[in-house]
């Protein structure tokens, strides 16, 4: 029953992630990504992350896609009147790159799974939430980075406001 | 099981990074960057199952999300300004820094 729910979920997050690759719609491209964030949030649930899978659905889908949706309506006037052309040598170094390091992965995970197998084996689903011990370690061995972590999103927001306003700009 | 999670992540990053090589709209870049910055969170996530005692994997992949988030806005920031200056969001034709 696990395996069947994770080759589904596996199966929408390779798929949504595909059609990101191939659509050329940027607009149907997000909605493709959307489908393979909520699998990826999927898949954390089934690896025992529940706090994580709530994080992804809540940041990504709630937060990064809604930026990407504004940022495709913002720009769309001027994406739609361009298409844009790219040539054949690019096109296809990029493929043989893509697809040759996916080999490359794909057959040292093979490798890996047949030198260790105890490296790759997991029990999980068995345990109660993590919830407790991911504040606990927040609030105490990871207090450092998870403070400058705040301090480094109130930059970047400042950042994205300042760039992206019209303060001290002449004409729009 | 964790390997199928490898598997996954595997296919997640190299279609990430096709799209960032393959598709020239500035903002498909950024989403085939996202992909790229999920598929390195499953990967912590799958080998934290073994760490059932701290959870540094899961707390590590927190961060990344964070880091995540404030990169889309300052990307997405940058990419409203590049529109506005350039007038386009086709990566190829944006050749000047000063705007």
């Amino acid at each position: 029953m696990i395996e069947i729910l994770f080759y589904i979920f596996g199966g929408l997050t390779v798929l949504g992630a595909l059609g990101v690759l191939l659509n050329s719609n940027v607009l149907h491209a997000a909605l493709s990504l959307l489908a393979s964030l909520l699998g990826v949030a999927a898949l954390y649930v089934l690896a025992g992350a529940d706090f994580l899978a709530v994080t992804q659905i809540m940041v990504y889908v709630g937060g990064v896609l809604v930026l990407v949706m504004f940022g495709i309506m913002l720009t769309k006037r001027t994406a739609e009147t361009q298409v844009a052309k790219s040539g054949l040598i690019r096109n296809l170094l990029g493929w043989l790159v893509g697809i040759g390091l996916f080999a490359f992965l794909f057959m040292g995970i093979v490798e890996l799974n047949g030198i260790s197998p105890q490296l790759l084996k997991a029990d999980t689903l068995d345990k109660p939430t993590t919830i407790y011990e991911l504040g606990g370690a927040l609030m105490s061995r990871h207090l450092l980075p998870f403070e400058v972590l705040a301090v480094l999103l109130l930059v970047a927001l400042i950042a994205a406001v300042y760039v992206a306003g019209r303060i001290g700009e002449k004409e729009g | 099981m964790t390997e199928y999670y490898l598997y996954i992540a595997a296919a997640l990053f190299c279609i990430g990074l096709m799209t960032i090589m393959l598709r020239r709209n500035v903002i498909s870049v950024l989403m085939g960057i996202e992909l790229m910055l999920n598929a390195a969170n499953l990967n912590l996530v799958a080998f934290s199952q073994q760490d059932q005692q701290f959870h540094d994997g899961q707390m590590f992949a927190m961060f990344v999300i964070v880091i995540a988030a404030a990169e889309a806005a300052v990307a997405l920031a940058i990419v409203l300004k590049m529109v506005r200056t350039f007038r386009t969001t086709n990566v190829d034709e944006v050749k000047s820094l000063k705007g």
